[in-house]
């Protein structure tokens, strides 16, 4: 397709997502989101000005050439689209469904200082969709064997992502997994209906093709320590993606109550373990049909987790977040999702405690409101409680989604590690080496809770140090 | 998949595996647990690791029917596989010369204190066994027991073997007697507590081994968080063995009694047909291991 001339591109408006009716919706767990179709996604490419220098590229945390994947996409090639994400970008059908864009590549898109800036992420979820449902895959070269090898502790996306580029630098890359499937919070945590398992194990597939070795149920730290892979299993070089797993509670009275969950457990009941098809799997989850659910908090976590009690059945479902909605660090998208699906929103409102019944089950929630003061240190306005306002209400079931902390499992089996006094990971900047000859570390272990698609650039990152620290050894 | 390589009954309900799982051989202490996800559409359920065999590389389990999935796993035999085992868990039992220990095993409990009584004995501890069950046929371990303690003392509910009487009824008796300076009590809720209720004005230290619902087994989704004192911890790493007199126990039994509904309903539907689930699961693991094979040669 030719490029229109600058002033005939701006005439088009930004392309809406095709979306499931919210009323369905919000009773299946199917994707929300359909996927622009290929004249769609052209249409939204010839908005790109094609700028010298593309500021998206740099708003992109992997540095993927967004220019040069809309030239694609305005020619037709697909598959060659695919390639190109590809050599910066190992799971483009996840990031084009799950990065907050209006943060990174679109938030730095010219256009949007003017108008609405150019949908990347609808072109991207194109292309890579294209991809699989063909079947054509465009999996980058892979360089000579170098016989090194390479662990990766944790197969979230940051593992993932440092996984697929040492691979295509001819190393011999294992990724060791604590649970069962492979995909981090891919799997466990972000639900179904905005991210299809189906994805993210196809995703995996095409990783077996390059050559990338998995093995599940090792919990490093308990299984195998670091220093027994890197001295009994011969690995020259180790890079730990835990992620930050820990679940965070209130710490406040009646939190042991049946129907009190973390979001972690709640999420990978109904994700990981299916608990959202009870008549074909054994793993159970509070029955949440007709009841009230509140889930505290206002990320993604939050709003992943609202929406899948909604989808449970949930006869109301509250988001709890003591700050206003503006303070909110979910996607945008995921909090419209939310309110058309009938999600009720109950800002600047905290918990205070919970109560319960004879049988030891979740009743009533004792809440107070809150009023924002001085900035904090995050620069948000700090939530203060209101005197006086405090209140009930009736509630089954209380999700906790306030954020999560390191698990300490790998730290605590690697005495060489330095780690933060919250437990977090020490590592350079630049490179992500740790403070252990040979051992990187990156993605939220590293960061705390981030992205998706940052956990991805540290994978790379560290993946660039690696190869350097590789290829300075003596070759094998 | 995991083989299995060994699968005997100890007992009516209660049977015996060995499993293919060298890297958890290797690594298992006493006091430390396994998960095992049998099948696709399965849980995932914590087992305490009896014996390892780091020759052969299998883990030793002894399973009681409770529900569907451990009912399932009872039906397997020599050389089928689980689909997952992840291990070991939990931290491993404190182990060192006290003096005189007395070990408490109910019902499987025994199973689960059988390799701690075994550590305690190579510290050079006086080790006293009190092992009580329903009946005589229910009763495991009893050679391995008398093996590896000083004293031992049978219980059983009905009198069929042993002395009939609770286990608290003998420890209060030994304690009576001499001077006992650990107890460690492994088995259902109401004997833990029952055992921490003797022990407690007499101030033996006192140690029991906690069961709540489990998901991960790796601190990531506190699903099994215990009131300790005035703390919560997770049971599937700061545990499974917690200082009994500090436990509470009202909150543990309600948390595992959550999810009772679907369970029954689950188990109900095994039962109407358990051949028939157990064929789609081997039918599976086939599946699986054909595919394996074709991957390998490719
Ligand atoms: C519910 C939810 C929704 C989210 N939604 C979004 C979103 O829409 N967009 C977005 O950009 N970000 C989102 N995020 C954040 C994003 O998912 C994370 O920032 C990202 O997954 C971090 O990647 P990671 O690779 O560092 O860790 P993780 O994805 O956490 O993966 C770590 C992996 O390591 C494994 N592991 C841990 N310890 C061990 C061990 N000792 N041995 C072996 N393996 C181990 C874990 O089991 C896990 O599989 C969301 C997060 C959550 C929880
Ligand atoms: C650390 C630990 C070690 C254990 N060791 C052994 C052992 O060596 N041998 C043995 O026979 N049993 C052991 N158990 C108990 C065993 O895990 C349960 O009997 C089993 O999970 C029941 O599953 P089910 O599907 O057969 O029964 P269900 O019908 O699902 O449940 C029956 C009861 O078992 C408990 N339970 C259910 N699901 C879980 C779960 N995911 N995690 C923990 N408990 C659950 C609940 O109290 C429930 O009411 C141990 C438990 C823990 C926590
Ligand atoms: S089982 Fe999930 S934290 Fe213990």
């Amino acid at each position: 397709m030719d490029r229109l001339p600058p002033k005939e591109r701006m005439k088009i408006s930004r392309s809406s997502m095709p979306e499931q009716d919210a009323k369905d919706r919000a009773r299946n767990f199917l994707e929300v989101n359909l996927g622009l179709p290929v004249l769609a996604a052209q249409h939204e490419a010839q908005r790109c000005l094609d700028c010298a220098d593309p500021k998206c590229v740099g708003a992109c945390p992997v540095g993927m050439q967004i220019n040069d994947v809309v030239t694609l996409v305005l020619d037709g090639d697909f598959i060659g689209a695919a390639k190109k994400i590809r050599e910066d970008n190992v799971l483009p059908a996840v990031t084009g469904r799950v990065c907050p864009q209006e943060n990174q590549c679109e938030g730095a898109c010219v256009l949007g200082k003017k108008m609405d800036a150019v949908a990347i992420g609808y072109i991207e979820r194109f292309v890579a969709d294209y991809e699989r449902e063909t079947g054509n895959v465009g999996l980058p070269d892979l360089k000579p064997s170098t016989g090194k090898k390479v662990a990766i502790i944790g197969s979230g996306p940051a593992g993932l992502s440092c996984a697929g580029d040492m691979a295509i630098n001819g190393h011999d890359v294992t990724v060791f997994e604590a649970l069962h499937e492979i995909g981090g919070v891919l799997v466990y945590g972000i639900p179904e209906f905005r991210l299809p398992k189906d994805i993210v194990k196809n995703e995996v597939e095409n990783m077996k093709n390059m050559g990338i070795k998995f093995e599940t149920n090792v919990v490093v730290g308990k299984t195998i320590t670091i220093d027994e892979l890197m001295t009994e299993e011969g690995f020259d070089c180790v890079f730990i993606a835990t992620g930050a797993g820990l679940p965070k509670f209130l710490k406040i009275p009646g939190e042991h109550l049946g129907g009190v969950y973390s979001a972690n457990e709640f999420l990978t009941r109904v994700n990981l373990m299916k608990a959202y098809d009870p008549e074909k799997y054994d793993q159970p989850i509070y029955d949440c049909r007709g009841k009230n659910v509140a889930v505290v908090g206002g990320g993604n976590t939050a709003m992943d987790s609202v929406r899948s009690a909604l989808r449970l059945g949930a006869k109301n479902a509250y988001i709890i977040y003591r700050r206003g909605e503006d303070e909110m660090p979910a996607r945008k998208e995921e909090v419209h999702h939310a309110k058309d699906e009938g999600v009720q929103f109950m800002t600047l409102v905290n918990p205070v405690s919970f109560l319960g019944d004879e049988k030891g089950n979740l009743k009533v929630a004792h809440l107070q409101r809150m009023e924002l003061g001085e900035p904090d240190a995050s620069g948000r306005r700090r939530p203060v409680p209101k005197e006086g306002s405090d209140f009930e209400m009736p509630l089954d079931v209380a999700i906790i989604a306030v954020g999560t902390g390191a698990n300490p499992l790998v730290q605590s089996t690697t005495p060489d590690l330095d780690t933060t006094d919250r437990g977090y990971i020490l590592a350079d900047e630049e490179t992500l080496a740790t403070s252990k000859p040979g051992v990187f570390a990156g993605g939220d272990i590293v960061s705390g809770s981030a992205t998706v698609i940052r956990a991805m650039g540290a994978g790379r990152k560290a993946a660039k140090a690696m190869h350097e620290y590789l290829t300075a050894q003596a070759p094998v | 998949m995991y083989l299995i390589k060994e699968a005997r009954f100890l007992a009516p309900d209660i049977k015996l595996f060995r499993i293919e799982a060298p890297r958890i051989a290797r690594k298992r202490k006493a006091g430390q647990f396994v998960i095992v996800r049998v099948h696709d559409e399965g849980e995932r359920i914590p087992l305490t690791i009896a014996d390892s065999n780091t020759d052969d590389g299998t883990v030793t389990i002894i399973v009681q029917n409770a529900g569907k999935t451990t009912r399932l796993l009872n039906m397997m035999e020599e050389g089928d596989s689980v689909l997952d085992i992840v291990g070991p868990l939990g931290d491993p039992s404190h182990i060192e010369n006290f003096g005189t220990c007395v070990v408490i095993g109910g019902g499987v409990g025994t199973a689960i204190a059988y390799p701690t009584a075994v550590e305690m004995k190579t510290q050079g501890n006086h080790v006293i066994g009190i092992v009580g069950s329903r009946n005589k046929e229910l009763f495991i371990l009893e050679d391995e027991m008398r093996a590896t303690t000083d004293a031992f003392y049978p219980m059983t509910d009905d009198g069929s073997y042993g002395e009939k009487g609770f286990v608290t009824n003998k420890l209060a008796e030994i304690c009576e007697k001499q001077k006992v300076d650990f107890v460690l009590a492994i088995g259902p809720i109401p004997m833990m507590r029952a055992v921490a209720n003797v022990t407690r004005d007499l101030g033996i230290k006192t140690v029991v081994s906690l069961n709540p619902i489990m998901v991960d087994g790796t601190g990531m989704c506190g699903g099994c968080r215990v009131q300790i004192g005035d703390e919560t911890k997770f049971a599937c790493v700061d545990g499974p063995e917690f200082d009994a007199h500090l436990v509470d126990f009202d909150t543990l039994i309600a948390r595992n009694s959550l999810y009772k509904e679907k369970e029954q309903k689950d188990l109900a539907e095994f039962q109407a047909n358990p051949l028939v689930v157990l064929e789609q699961v081997r039918h599976q693991c086939r599946l699986d291991q054909v595919e394996e094979a074709i991957k390998a040669r490719n």
